[in-house]
Parts: structure tokens; C-alpha cells; sequence
């Protein structure tokens, strides 16, 4: 059991790591996507949600774990359809460099 | 090699596209793949649980469970495809809530059903501390949802001894998870859970409108962690890691979201911005004259600008005026006019979201400028065309160190040669503070809706 802990806390810990060095250069247009992003990777609560569902004994568990999955649901879908909505208006737009091209983008 | 080998390895696949979902949502050309990669490391994720084994058992209630998912579909999809743009805040508040929600569901869940198989002491530090943290993200996201939704005063909500009262309740859920370790009373779990509850709102109601953004990314990242605290209950690593990566990468996300409007994070959290009126200096405001003009005098004033910056706000997105502005913007082009629009990093509601409005409307990437570039481009501008924006340009900012908002980075509207102010009325901006630039002698208003006043312009522009 404690090794097990302990294999956990170090994935823990790696990924705080893994975290923070890759958001530490964003530019702040991205901000918004990129919050709204993070926002739909938590949603793999859902997989949770799927897993306490299906060990449910009790009509208790059920009610519990349906609610879960349908709020989760909620999370992952939304979450990854309103990301994608605001970055479909960066498509076809290259990231200007401070020269002034003449490119207009449709 | 096994089922749940299989099923292990897909959930490290999964992982790992989260990683570099995320790196890639760091850059404006990558950040839509990104996005995909995520929704397919997810999807995998979610077929892969289907065939899970639990306790030597496939699962049960398959049925249900997809019922549930069509569910949430059929209810996510068209809010997330068909709610406007301006809305865009609220609606990452809601899906967040939800997601704090459903891991703070997934953790009652599992502690039920531990006290229901297990001897009454074993409950465990990550399950009451996923309960918690979130239903903390859940009541907060609502009530950051209503205000933003303007479902309730968009000030911030104070009473004496506020912070006390909220520093006791956050104790107290530390205090009962003790209790609850040590006693294994299992009924305190529904008390915990209603002082979370509570907690989450006493936490936000303080929290004024124009931070609620800030606070959205805090949340996020407290949903992070509960997510992280429910992988540590059901030993998925799957769940630490995507958890704890949102949770790490959100704090610092907030972080930087409240470094842009130049203040800390604790100054968002707990200073209560916004709950004063009107800054010094500007009593008896009502009498004070203004210059305002018509919308054929801005034409004309523009029509003979040879350099025009645009200073676009939330009030242009309210009025869904970008294709106006743009349209403007051209006419101005057309007559060899040089034409560019200043982005504040906090204009609009959210770091980032003015940017996407006015992409929205084909403003090409090239005209937007950031903060730094737009300032010198203004030092040499005829005129600063300030379009439903107001704190953005607030002159306090840097000179009234007694101004909420002293210290924010500002676009220098002021430096320009005149300032056209486009205003529905003199209502102060979103964080209630009072503009001098108003005042100035350079600046004109043109009061009216920000639409109604730019076809106008239009009309006048092409007159010329």
C-alpha cells in the first residue's frame, strides 16, 4: 500500500514539473484558450465518474455516479467544443512578426 | 499481454497526449491541434474504461452510464457551438463547475461506497480533500457564472469582518477533515460537504465582475486538483496526472493573468477591487463638462487622420460591433490612411478575448498590437479611436497612486493627437472606477450604442 502511495506522489510530483514549465511562456492572447483547454483535460474526471458508476452497489452509488458522469460529460464536451470554437478564429492567421507584411488573411 | 495491461497503456497514451496538448496550446499555430489531440486522448481514454475490469468485475450499469453521456452531449454540444462570443466567460465558468461537480461526486461516491465495504476508519486524506476542493470549484464557478451572467451585481459583495468569517470557514474544513480521519464518522462527510458548499461562495461573492476571469483560472486549477485527489482514491494515474497537470499549470496560468492587469493575486483575491465607486479625484463628477460630438464629426475628424488607432473594449463586443469597426477600419485603409488596433491583454473579459472577437470578424492578425507596440504607435497617432473600452485607457493607472487600479499597464490613449471616445453613457467602466481621460481637453465623446455610432461614422467617412 505505502509503495503504492509513494509511486503516486512521484507522478505527482513529476508532472507539477511537467505543469509549470510548459505554460511558462504563453503569450496572453492564449491565455484564454489555453485556460479553456486545461479546462477539458480535467474532465477526465469522467473516467472516474465511469469508474465509480460501474462498481456501484448501492441505489445511492448509482444516483451518485450518474450525476457524475452526465456532469462530467458536460465537462469533456463543452470543454473541448468552446476550445476549439475560440481558436477556429486563429486558423490561417500566422503569428505576425513585427514586420508589417502586406498578407491579408480572408 | 492482458486486458488491464492494455488498458493501462492506452491510459498513458491518453496521458501523453494531454502533455502535449498542452505545449501545443502555448502557440497560436499549434494550439487548435492541440485541442484535437486532447478530445482524442480523452476519447481514447473514455472506450478504454468501457472494457475496465474493478475488482475482478466488468463493469456494471453500462447502459446507464451511456445514457448519462448522451445526455451531457446532447446538452454540451449546442451550449458550447451556439452561445455569442461575449458570453465565452461564462460558459468556461459553467463547464469548470461542472467538472469540480463531478469530481467532488466521484469522491463522495467512492467513500460511500468504501464505508460500505470496508471497516468504518478506513477512509482516506484524498477523498475528503477531493469532496472539498471540489465543491469549492462548483458553488464558486456558479456564483462567478451569475456574475458574469449579471444574474446578480457584478460588484464585489462585502460585509464586516468578511475575511475572518471566510479564513474560519476554510479552517473549519481543514479542522473537520481531521475529525473525520481521526473519529471515521462517516456522517460528518454531508456536513463537510455543505461547508465546502458554503465556502465556495463566501470565497467568490467578494471577487469583483472585472476579476471574475482571474478568478475562473483559479478554479480551474482548484478543479485540477480535486481531479488529481479522486486519481490518488481510485489509483489512476491517468486522473493524477491530467489533474495535477491543470492544477500546476493553472495556478501559474492565474498568476500571469493577474501579473497582465498588473496586481498579485492576492490583491485579486482579497482587496475586494471595484467596491468603491469613484476613485479620488473625481467628486462631483456629474458637473463636470465633457466635449461631446456627433457621429458626422468623427467622420470628418478621421476622414483627415493619417494615423488612426483603435482601441476596442467589451462595450464593442456587447454591441457586435466588430464587423462595423472593421468595416471602418477599411474605408480608413481605402483613403490611404494607416490604420491599427491597440489590444490591451485584459480587454474584452479574459486575457486573450478581444483578440478572438475581433478574429472573428476578419480583422487581419497583422493590425491587432500588443500593449507595448500599440503605446509607441500611439505617441504619433492623429487620433485614438476608443470604441466600448474605458479602464483599459484610465489615466489613474499611472498617475493616482491612490486609484484601485494604480499600477495596471494602460494603452496611452491620451498620447495621441485627439481621443474619440465612443460611449453608450458616462457610466464609469466594469471596475467602477472614474475616467479622467474623459475630461481631457483632446478627448471627444460620441455618446450612443457602439454599432448605431459606427455605421454612422461609416456613412460620414465615405461622405468625405
Amino acid at each position: 500500500m505505502g509503495n503504492v502511495l509513494l509511486q503516486y506522489a512521484t507522478v505527482l510530483m513529476l508532472t507539477i514539473f511537467v505543469g509549470v514549465e510548459i505554460i511558462a511562456k504563453v503569450p496572453s492572447i492564449l491565455h484564454t484558450p489555453l485556460m479553456s483547454g486545461s479546462n477539458a483535460i480535467h474532465g477526465v474526471i469522467l473516467v472516474g465518474a465511469m469508474l465509480v458508476l460501474g462498481s456501484a452497489h448501492t441505489t445511492l452509488e448509482m444516483v451518485l455516479g450518474f450525476l457524475a458522469v452526465i456532469l462530467a460529460t458536460l465537462n469533456v464536451v463543452g470543454g473541448f467544443v468552446v476550445t476549439d470554437r475560440m481558436l477556429e478564429m486563429f486558423k490561417a492567421k500566422p503569428k505576425a512578426p513585427a514586420a508589417k507584411s502586406d498578407e491579408v488573411a480572408s | 499481454m492482458s486486458r488491464g495491461t492494455l488498458i493501462d497503456l492506452l491510459y498513458l497514451v491518453s496521458a501523453t497526449t494531454f502533455i502535449v496538448a498542452l505545449k501545443g496550446l502555448g502557440s497560436p499555430k499549434r494550439a487548435r491541434l492541440g485541442n484535437a489531440i486532447a478530445a482524442v486522448g480523452m476519447l481514447i481514454a473514455v472506450v478504454a474504461t468501457f472494457f475496465k475490469q474493478v475488482d475482478g468485475h466488468s463493469l456494471y450499469h453500462l447502459g446507464l452510464m451511456i445514457v448519462a453521456m448522451v445526455i451531457g452531449v446532447v446538452v454540451a454540444v449546442p451550449t458550447a457551438r451556439y452561445v455569442r462570443m461575449t458570453a465565452m466567460p461564462q460558459l468556461v465558468a459553467i463547464f469548470n463547475g461542472v467538472g469540480g461537480g463531478a469530481a467532488s461526486l466521484v469522491s463522495i461516491t467512492e467513500f460511500v461506497h468504501i464505508h460500505s465495504t470496508h471497516p468504518a476508519t478506513y477512509v482516506t486524506l484524498e477523498v475528503l480533500l477531493g469532496v472539498l476542493i471540489g465543491t469549492v470549484s462548483f458553488s464558486g464557478s456558479a456564483i462567478a457564472y451569475a456574475k458574469l451572467q449579471e444574474l446578480m451585481t457584478g460588484r464585489p459583495v462585502t460585509y464586516p469582518g468578511q475575511q475572518i468569517i471566510n479564513g474560519v470557514l476554510g479552517a473549519a474544513g481543514l479542522v473537520l477533515i481531521v475529525i473525520i480521519l481521526a473519529s471515521g464518522q462517516t456522517a460528518l462527510l454531508w456536513v463537510l460537504l455543505a461547508l465546502s458548499f458554503v465556502l465556495g461562495i463566501a470565497f467568490v461573492l467578494p471577487i469583483g465582475g472585472a476579476d471574475v476571469p482571474v478568478l475562473i483560472s483559479l478554479l480551474n486549477a482548484f478543479t485540477g486538483l480535486a481531479v488529481a485527489a479522486s486519481g490518488f482514491t481510485l489509483g489512476s494515474n491517468l486522473l493524477i496526472v491530467a489533474g495535477t497537470l491543470v492544477g500546476a499549470s493553472g495556478i501559474l496560468l492565474t498568476r500571469l493573468m493577474s501579473k497582465a492587469m498588473g496586481r498579485s493575486l492576492s490583491n485579486v483575491l482579497f482587496s475586494a477591487f471595484g467596491s468603491v465607486i469613484t476613485a479620488s479625484g473625481a467628486s462631483g463628477a456629474d458637473a463636470r463638462p465633457v466635449r461631446s460630438g456627433s457621429p458626422v464629426d468623427a467622420g470628418v475628424l478621421l476622414s483627415f487622420a493619417s494615423r488612426v488607432v483603435i482601441i476596442p473594449g467589451y462595450g464593442l463586443a456587447v454591441a457586435q460591433a466588430q464587423h462595423v469597426l472593421r468595416e471602418l477600419a477599411e474605408q480608413l485603409e481605402a483613403k490611404g490612411i494607416e490604420v491599427f488596433y491597440a489590444i490591451h491583454p485584459v480587454a474584452g473579459r479574459m486575457p486573450g478575448h478581444m483578440n478572438v472577437l475581433l478574429a472573428e470578424a476578419n480583422v487581419p492578425y497583422e493590425q491587432l498590437k500588443e500593449l507595448d507596440e500599440a503605446n509607441s504607435e500611439l505617441q504619433t497617432a492623429d487620433v485614438a479611436l476608443v470604441v466600448g473600452a474605458n479602464d483599459t485607457v484610465n489615466p489613474a493607472a499611472q498617475d493616482d497612486k491612490n486609484s484601485p487600479i494604480y499600477g495596471m499597464p494602460i494603452i496611452h490613449a491620451d498620447q495621441a493627437e485627439n481621443v474619440l471616445f465612443l460611449k453608450r453613457s458616462m457610466r464609469p467602466g466594469f471596475a467602477g472606477i472614474e475616467n479622467e481621460l474623459l475630461y481631457s481637453p483632446k478627448t471627444t465623446l460620441i455618446f450612443g450604442d457602439a454599432k448605431d455610432t459606427l455605421t454612422k461614422i461609416v456613412a460620414a467617412v465615405k461622405a468625405n
